[in-house]
């Protein structure tokens, strides 16, 4: 006895997932993120040059968590170099001459959550990253911030209050990795005929409730349904963005936090 | 004028003369129990734990005409887990935390409401959770979360006496419904999870003085006790916090016995843990064991056997013989031989790898999977401690099953401190994208924001003769709801989603359902008022009654 036409074919591409995670450190991910001698060079820098004044765990001076990436100031990679090679606040934080790798492997270590053995995503310039997000990278097609934009994808107001850069970077580079399962696209086909695509909000062993590709809510009896189509597969491709693109668009992902 | 005043005093007379209850429940009439249906006297219906009702009324014909009858708010918040015991149409139900209240099975309104509160050192792993009480004559028996034994009386809800059952400071609590057997009433104890050592134990139904206890962890010197090392078995856990059975001709009572502790580093505690995951036949009067079968030796995985023991007489090849049919939390399914404990048969109703297969004596053969890898079925277990049924008629054990959910363990060692904690580690539901949300104990949101593809759930039908499906009724969610079979070949039974359905027992064709909108988590009964049967669930924080149209 069926209740759900065609679901086990969402079921296996679901366990084809799980049997092939994707690798967060491996290949795939290229400069998208830094590398562990680059963590390993951070860490060792950091407890000679910085942690008499931010502490082992990187939350000794106020309103900054190095470690979970809270900063009052700096956003982008970038932005943390800045800082401590041209120091901030008067003689708060000295300027540090450091050469370049060195200043990498600091921004490797912060970005690894301090763990020798984490994954450091890049994360590149907000503005730039903004720019791409309403540009070329057309993610504002589907996705609404902030009150603006259609509500077919899920919203992201919050979204770099909810999620880390590992996870947002997923996202980007492997979709189908990151799409929460209740988000899945549905494809509903009514016994009077009516075909309708859209995100599932919610399902239960009779009914199912999704918002359509107009941004209407709806709701519908599984047994007043020919067909009903719940794909693993996202609505959206690997991004081909280039790596300091995916970096800044990470940046402007990171930004959005609710707070307007 | 004479007569009339003859006529007042004999009023008065018959007024103030007590009048023979007839709301009692004797020890006879719950042996008996299944030949009064319209009564629910113990916590699976009869002593044999079949959840099976004659009743009729309501049938496959008439179903659609089922009606709201009554609903009952709970008042206080979470999992409502009560089952209610019904007798001459009064219904004994418990609320959270330790509430008892009468009330009028009809209507659904309340007689009268006891109250008490447990002491503030009650720990409890998994929720304020009480799932009934137990009534012998006048009295109404409920275990507390602080590990409290509460006699009431019937009528008014006076309190007759109150007992410590075991020491909250050690995190000893319970949650089951009593049994009483005889003269006796009998309670387990929960704490699985903070390394107590459990037990069963019986007290006088008049004065609440302990009769008998059997620890569920032999000390020195008993048969069984070489099954741990060192002092491991002091703090082994091994509760018992589901209901057992009775069978009164052999005189046993059984009971299914929760985890070993730590719960998930089973390489802490070696040895097969007896009788932690197992059932133990206890003699009723003394307490003393007589057989035990123990499903899943040196658990690691939380497999806790306290689902109900299902006492049934049937054909076994060819010869008519007294079994137990139990699905486990493992993932099997066991036919026993309830007289001698004698493994008969075991199939595995759902995914399992944790295990190859059975053995000739149903002993597992244990495969476990390398670290970080899942192991089917989850934590919750295949099964868990929701009541089955078995219905005489179509000779088909129904149950709750967790369809492809999986857990992976992160076994740690624990260090026992007396009251705290003692799990050894944790785990995780395995899911198809990293930090999607999991199936948990109970639903905890309206959206199903886990899916299908983190866990689902189904009603199954087996053939106990064979452990064969006979069919299988699949829920979007998980479900923790009980059963209930009627005299019509009628299946009540709900799940997380919170619809109440009635199925066809023979096919499991969807006969009628209703959307109550809160979770389900324990079996209806069914029972008869003023000569019209109904049907109690619990949905969410609501009981609702149903009834056939007037």
């Amino acid at each position: 006895m069926s209740i759900w036409p065609h679901r086990f074919a969402a079921w296996l591409a679901a366990f084809v997932v799980i049997a092939a995670p994707a690798s967060l450190s491996g290949q795939s991910d290229g400069d998208h993120t830094y590398t562990s001698e680059a963590i390993e060079t951070g860490s060792r820098l950091y407890v000679a040059e910085c942690a008499i004044c931010h502490g082992p765990n990187g939350d000794e001076v106020d309103g900054i968590n190095l470690r979970t990436g809270a900063f009052r100031r700096v956003s982008s990679d970038d932005d943390i170099r800045a800082i401590v090679a041209e120091g901030v606040g008067g003689q708060r934080m000295p300027a540090f001459d450091l050469r370049r790798n060195e200043l990498d492997g600091l921004v490797a270590y912060i970005r690894a959550g301090f763990d020798p053995t984490g994954v450091a995503v890049r994360v590149g310039d907000a503005e730039r990253g903004s720019d791409l997000f309403y540009g070329a990278a057309d993610c504002a097609s589907c996705h609404r911030v902030n009150g603006e934009g259609p509500r077919t994808a899920p919203d992201l107001s919050e979204i770099g209050a909810i999620r880390t850069p590992v996870a947002l970077q997923r996202a980007l580079l492997d979709p189908a990795a990151a799409l929460l399962p209740i988000n899945r696209p549905v494809r509903i086909v009514t016994t009077s005929g009516e075909e309708v695509r859209g995100r599932r909000l919610n399902e239960d062993t009779y009914t199912v409730q999704m918002i359509d590709g107009n941004g209407r809510l709806r709701s519908f009896l599984k047994a007043d349904l020919s067909e009903f189509m719940v794909s693993a597969e996202p609505t959206k491709q690997p991004t081909t963005l280039s790596e300091d693109e995916v970096a800044d668009l990470v940046g402007y992902l990171l930004s959005l936090t609710g707070e307007r | 004028m004479n007569l009339h005043r003859a006529a007042m005093v004999a009023a008065l007379a018959a007024l103030l003369t007590p009048a023979p209850s007839t709301a009692q429940i004797t020890y006879d009439r719950i042996l008996d129990a299944s030949s009064d249906p319209g009564n629910w006297l113990t916590y699976n219906g009869t002593y044999s734990s079949q959840r099976h009702s004659g009743l009729a009324q309501i049938t496959p014909d008439n179903v659609d005409d089922l009606e709201l009858k009554w609903m009952l708010p709970n008042q206080v918040f979470g999992a409502w887990q009560t089952n209610p015991i019904v007798d001459d149409g009064i219904m004994y139900i418990t609320q959270r935390p330790n509430d008892v209240m009468a009330v009028d099975a009809a209507t659904g309104r309340v007689f009268w409401l006891y109250r008490h509160t447990p002491a503030d050192g009650a720990r409890i792993c998994c929720g304020a959770n009480n799932r009934g009480v137990a009534v012998l004559d006048e009295r109404v028996f409920m275990g507390t979360l602080d590990a409290r034994l509460i006699a009431l009386d019937a009528v008014n809800g006076q309190e007759l006496w109150n007992i410590e059952v075991a020491d909250v400071s050690l995190a000893y609590s319970i949650t089951m419904a009593p049994l009483v057997v005889k003269d006796k009433v009998l309670v387990g104890v929960g704490g699985g999870e903070f390394g107590i050592r459990g037990f069963v134990a019986a007290y006088d139904v008049e004065t609440g003085e302990e009769a008998w206890r059997f620890y569920t962890i032999p000390g020195p010197g008993e048969p069984g006790h070489e099954t741990w090392e060192g002092d491991d078995w002091e703090h082994g856990g091994a509760p018992v916090w589901i209901t057992g059975s009775f069978d009164p001709d052999l005189n046993l009572v059984y009971w299914g016995v929760g985890n070993p502790g730590p719960d998930w580093n089973p390489g802490q505690r070696p040895g097969d843990n007896l009788y932690s995951d197992a059932v133990v036949a206890l003699d009723a009067d003394s307490g003393e064991l007589v057989w035990h079968f123990q499903f899943t030796p040196n658990d690691g995985y939380d497999y806790d056997a306290v689902q109900v023991p299902v006492l049934v007489d049937m054909d076994w090849e060819g010869e008519p013989r007294e079994l137990m049919l139990w699905a486990n939390r493992n993932g099997f399914f066991y036919v026993l031989d309830r007289a001698t404990g004698e493994y008969l048969s075991g199939t595995p109703f759902v995914k399992v790898n944790w295990a190859s297969g059975l053995d000739e004596n149903g002993r597992p053969i244990q495969t476990p999977q390398p670290q970080g890898e899942p192991t089917w079925p989850g934590n919750q277990g295949g099964t868990n401690w929701y009541p089955p049924s078995y219905s005489p008629r179509t000779g088909l054990f129904y149950f709750a099953a967790w369809e492809d959910y999986a857990t992976i363990y992160e076994p740690e060692e624990s260090t026992y401190i007396p009251g705290r904690y003692f799990l050894g580690g944790g785990f995780s539901v395995l899911a198809p994208v990293e930090g999607a949300p999991t199936i948990g104990i109970g639903r905890t949101s309206m959206i199903n924001n886990w899916t299908d593809v983190v866990g689902y759930g189904s009603v199954k039908a087996l053939d106990p003769a064979t452990g064969d499906e006979v069919w299988s009724f699949e829920q979007f969610d998980v479900t923790d709801s009980g059963m209930l079979t009627t005299g019509s070949d009628l299946l009540f039974t709900g799940g997380r989603e919170g619809y109440f359905q009635a199925l066809d027992a023979r096919t499991g064709d969807l006969l009628w359902k209703a959307s109550l909108g809160g979770q389900i988590v324990m079996a209806p009964v069914t029972y008869i008022v003023n000569g019209q049967q109904f049907v109690t669930v619990v949905s969410g924080n609501s009981m609702v009654t149903f009834g056939l149209r007037d």
